[in-house]
Formats: structure tokens, sequence, C-alpha cells
């Protein structure tokens, strides 16, 4: 379970102090799928990265489990916006990172890395390079990678950002098979309102200037998600609501 | 990254075979030609009344250089040399870099030194080297090891400085402390950038060499040519020149070769 309350989180710049997030609060359940979409800028990867631990609150708290982020942790994967495979390591190794640094011993990290390794459909390029891959496989080996150190949460920040229309329905669709089959608590990351309406159980829309929720709209829709699904009524004026969240966003003075 | 692309773009030895097969003939055709009219040239201006020997005579005397062992013990001199200096310098300036950047600390105090003394031409140190140490082997490898370390230091100073901030971003979450981000991320990715220093600094180190022999030495390339240079022993010279420079180049492949198998895994354009 995530608390965040009140969170800001303020930058110092050369004469002033700019303002990423002004009081974000928002509690995410176990094994709840939420996506958090709005305009660039808008502190959504500073969020992320406070939940990571990678990054502070200038004020407020953000909890785990009760407890507050002190730093990374095994129990919280990430999944960068720049895909962050080591270019040196196969895809193998790649996976097989944090199960090393976690100490397991080489014959269960074996199989485990190849379990998740499968289930992203990697099987025919476990022992390449990263520069052989695509976009859209990196971004898979990246999402094996996380999986396999088992966490309990997932952070991912638009990870479908970089691939083209058609893989990016392919990936999200996978995405969710993954995630039905190894249920875990995400906060996805995107731009993409037909995306974060598909994927989630509910979306967050967050403004800019500064960085704070303005609404959070629930998906009643059943899963496992389909392609009809995404043609019907019901998505459509889902989806039409977040839209407007997001592109109709009332300036605050 | 850029610096490191640039320079294997430059010396690329085969280019993708694609490439190869879409002009036809192989480039190294085009080497081979293209050297043998430099040796035509040659003979042509040393036919036409420049003061230089011709081919044929710089192979006699090279041959009668290597059959007297002349040329293999300056070359075993010279190249002891620039190995000891070489090893030497790499050897220190490896470890030294990783400090410079990755603690902010041993950076403040190493680096107004590291910039000074790179301003430096090696060359420039060799009257120094020999009033403080004399005129025997040290001074030699003294200026030789100076200059691979002045090169290579920089380069994995680079290197390190240049680590993709998500990268240890990536290792942090995947639970990695400090010592494992230090040998399991910030070393491989600094290799491509330690190994194009240490092909500057094998460069320098031999362009150093040559002329520390120059100054005092009993044995090497560089000696031989100061020496010849008295009797105007003109073809002596060129054996000295073709050897320092075939030499040189199979120094810079070899280099090029491990660079080549150790930093495969990075995105050539
Ligand atoms: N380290 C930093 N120093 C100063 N300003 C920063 C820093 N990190 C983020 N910011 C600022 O905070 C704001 C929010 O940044 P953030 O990266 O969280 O946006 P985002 O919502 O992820 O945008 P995008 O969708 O483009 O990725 C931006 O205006 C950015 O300039
Ligand atoms: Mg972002």
């Amino acid at each position: 379970m995530i608390t965040v309350s009140h969170v800001h989180k303020t930058f110092p710049l050369k004469n002033e102090t700019f303002v990423a997030l002004g009081d974000v609060s928002l509690d995410v359940a176990d094994n709840e799928f939420v996506t958090i979409v709005g305009p660039s800028g808008c502190g959504k990867t500073t969020l992320m990265n406070i939940l990571a631990g990678l990054e502070f609150p200038t004020s407020g708290q953000a909890l785990v489990s009760d407890s507050p982020i002190t730093g990374p942790g095994p129990d919280r994967g990430v999944i960068f916006q720049q895909y962050a495979l080591f270019p040196w390591l196969t895809v193998r190794k790649n996976v097989e990172f944090g199960l090393r640094t976690a100490g397991v011993p080489r014959d269960e990290r074996r199989e485990r890395a190849q379990h998740f390794i499968d289930l992203v459909g990697l099987h025919d390029f476990a022992d390449s390079l990263p520069r052989t891959l695509s976009g859209g496989m990196k971004q898979r080996c990246a999402i094996a990678r996380a999986y396999a150190v088992n966490p309990s949460i997932l952070l991912m920040d638009e990870p479908f950002g970089a691939v083209d229309a058609l893989t990016r329905v392919r990936l999200q669709e996978q995405l969710l098979q993954t995630w039905s089959q190894e249920k875990r608590t995400v906060v996805f990351i995107t731009h993409d309102v037909d995306e974060a309406v598909f994927l989630a159980n509910r979306v967050v829309v967050m403004a800019a200037r500064p960085g704070r929720i303005v609404e959070i709209v629930d998906v009643d829709l059943p899963y496992p998600r389909t392609e009809e699904l995404r043609l019907s009524p019901a998505f459509t004026a889902l989806r039409n609501r977040v839209w407007s969240a997001v592109y109709h966003q009332e300036p605050v003075s | 990254m850029t610096v490191v692309q640039v320079d294997t773009e430059v010396t690329t030895g085969s280019p993708p075979t694609r490439e190869r097969r879409r002009r036809g003939v192989p480039k190294t055709v085009w080497n081979l030609l293209s050297v043998l009219l430099g040796l035509g040239v040659w003979w042509g201006f040393s036919l036409t009344g420049f003061d230089i020997p011709a081919p044929p005579e710089v192979a006699g005397r090279g041959w009668e250089l290597i059959a007297d062992g002349t040329l293999a013990d300056d070359v075993l001199a010279s190249l002891g040399r620039v190995l000891a200096g070489f090893v030497l310098g790499v050897a220190l300036a490896v470890p030294v870099g990783f400090l410079m950047g990755w603690y902010g600390v041993a950076r403040g105090l190493l680096e107004p030194w590291v910039q000074f003394f790179r301003t430096i031409p090696p060359l420039a140190i060799i009257p120094l080297a020999i009033v403080l140490m004399g005129i025997g082997e040290t001074p030699k490898v003294f200026v030789i090891f100076l200059a691979s370390f002045l090169a290579c230091v920089i380069a994995t100073f680079q290197g390190v400085v240049n680590v993709d901030k998500t990268l240890i971003n990536a290792a942090r979450v995947l639970g990695a402390r400090d010592g494992t981000i230090f040998t399991r991320v910030v070393v491989p990715a600094s290799t491509p950038f330690i190994l194009v220093g240490m092909r500057v600094g094998l460069g320098s180190s031999w362009a150093t060499l040559v002329a520390a022999e120059l100054i005092a030495a009993q044995q090497g390339l560089g000696y031989r040519m100061q020496s010849a240079q008295l009797y105007y022993d003109l073809p002596t010279i060129f054996v000295g020149l073709i050897s320092i420079g075939v030499l040189g180049l199979l120094m810079d492949r070899l280099l090029l070769l491990a660079e080549r198998r150790l930093t495969n895994w990075q995105e050539r354009r």
C-alpha cells in the first residue's frame, strides 16, 4: 500500500524556487493498477522518483506499507522513461542483475530470469545485447528485469513512450496479461489518455504549475480488457472524461 | 560517448559487409594501391636528383641491420622503454581517474595539477628529467610514463563523469550499493573511454620515446637515427623511421582490437 500525503517538492533555481509538486496526496491499494496522466512538466517523474526513493519530498510524507521511504528498495521495481538497460550486458544478464545483488544463487537466478524472459516473449533474444533490440524489445527487457526481483510495487515511467502505436497496443495487452498472471501494485505514468484508461483501475489526472492532482477517475471496466472494450461506448465515455480533465485544465491564479 | 565514436570511426579498418558489397572493390585493395603509389613517388623523387636513398637501398640497409642483429636490439630497447613507461602510466592513471570522477574531494585536489601538467608537452620535461635523474633509463621511462599517464587519466576521469545517471539509478533500484555500482556499472561504462585514453597515451608515449632517445641513449631506434645522422647515413635513418611507424601502427592496431572486443556492446552509428 502506497500513501502519499501532502507532498511538496521544490527545486532551487537561480533566484527562485520552482514548485514541482505542490501538495499531492494519493493512496494506492495493494495490487491496484493506477495510471497517472498529465501534461509535460507536471511532476509525474518527480512523483515517481519520490516513490522509488531516488528523491525526497521537501515536505509531506511518502509511505510504503506505513513506513516512510528512505531510499530504493527491493519491494519497488522501477522502469525508467529511458529504458536504462545496461548496454554491456545481454538481456539475460540484465534481467539477472537485481537477483545477483540480492545474492540469489546461480541456478535459481538462471531459472527465474528465464521465466521472466519467456513471460515478456524475449526467449529468442536472451543472449543478445541491448543494441541489437528494437525499442519495444528493450522496453520488455526492462519490464522483465523489474519483475525478476519480484517487487510488490512496480513504478513505470512512460514505458511505451518511444514505440509506435501498433507495438504500443501490443505491449499494453502484454503488460495487462503479465500483471494478471503476477499481480502487484502498479503505478504507471503516461501522456496518452487512451493508454491510461485502457490499463487502469484508476486514472490520476495531474496538472502543472504547481504540479498537483486535479481529478481521479475510477475505471470500473472488467479485466481482461480487449480490443472490443477499447471500442465500447463505456470506454469512450471514460476516455472523454479523462481527456477533458487533462486538456481543459483551469489555470490556477 | 561522441569522443569514442568519432575516434573509432576514423580508424575503423573494415567497413560493415553491407557497405563493402555496395562499393565493389574492398577497402584493403585501395590501401595497398595507395602504399604502392607512395613507394613509386618516393622512388621517383630519389631518381630525379633529390638527395634521398631509393627504396631498394633502404631495403638493403634494413636487411643488413636485421642480419647483424642491430635492428632487433634497437627495437627491443625502444619497446622495453615504451612498455615500461606506458604500463606504469596506465596502471596509475586508471585508479587516479576513477578517484577524480567518483569523489569530489579527490577531483578538487588533483584536477589543477593534472590540467597544469597536461599543458606542458612531455618533451619539455626531458631537460628537467635528465638533470634530476641522470642519463640512464629512468628519465626516459619517466617521461614516457608521464605522457601516457596524462593522456589516460583525463580519459578515465571523463569516462566516469559521463556515466549515465539513469544507469546508476537503475542499479540502485535493483538493490546495488556503492561498491557494486562502482564495479558493475561505473567500470564497464567507462571502459570505452579508458581504452581510447590508452591509445592516445600509447601514441604520445611512442612520440616521446624517440625524442628521449635522441638526447641520450646507447641503444634504441632514436639513438640509431641520431648516430646515423653524424655520418650522413640516410638509409639507416629511413630504416629507423619506417620501423618506428610500423611498430607504432602495430601497437595501435593491437589496442584497437582489444577495444573492439571489450566494447562491442556499444551502439555504433
Ligand atoms: N532536478 C531538478 N532540478 C530542477 N528542476 C527540476 C528537476 N527535476 C525536475 N524539475 C522540474 O520539475 C518539473 C516537473 O518535472 P518532471 O520530470 O517530474 O515532469 P514530468 O511530468 O515527468 O514531465 P514529462 O511528461 O515531460 O516527462 C519540470 O518543470 C522540471 O523542469
Ligand atoms: Mg517524466
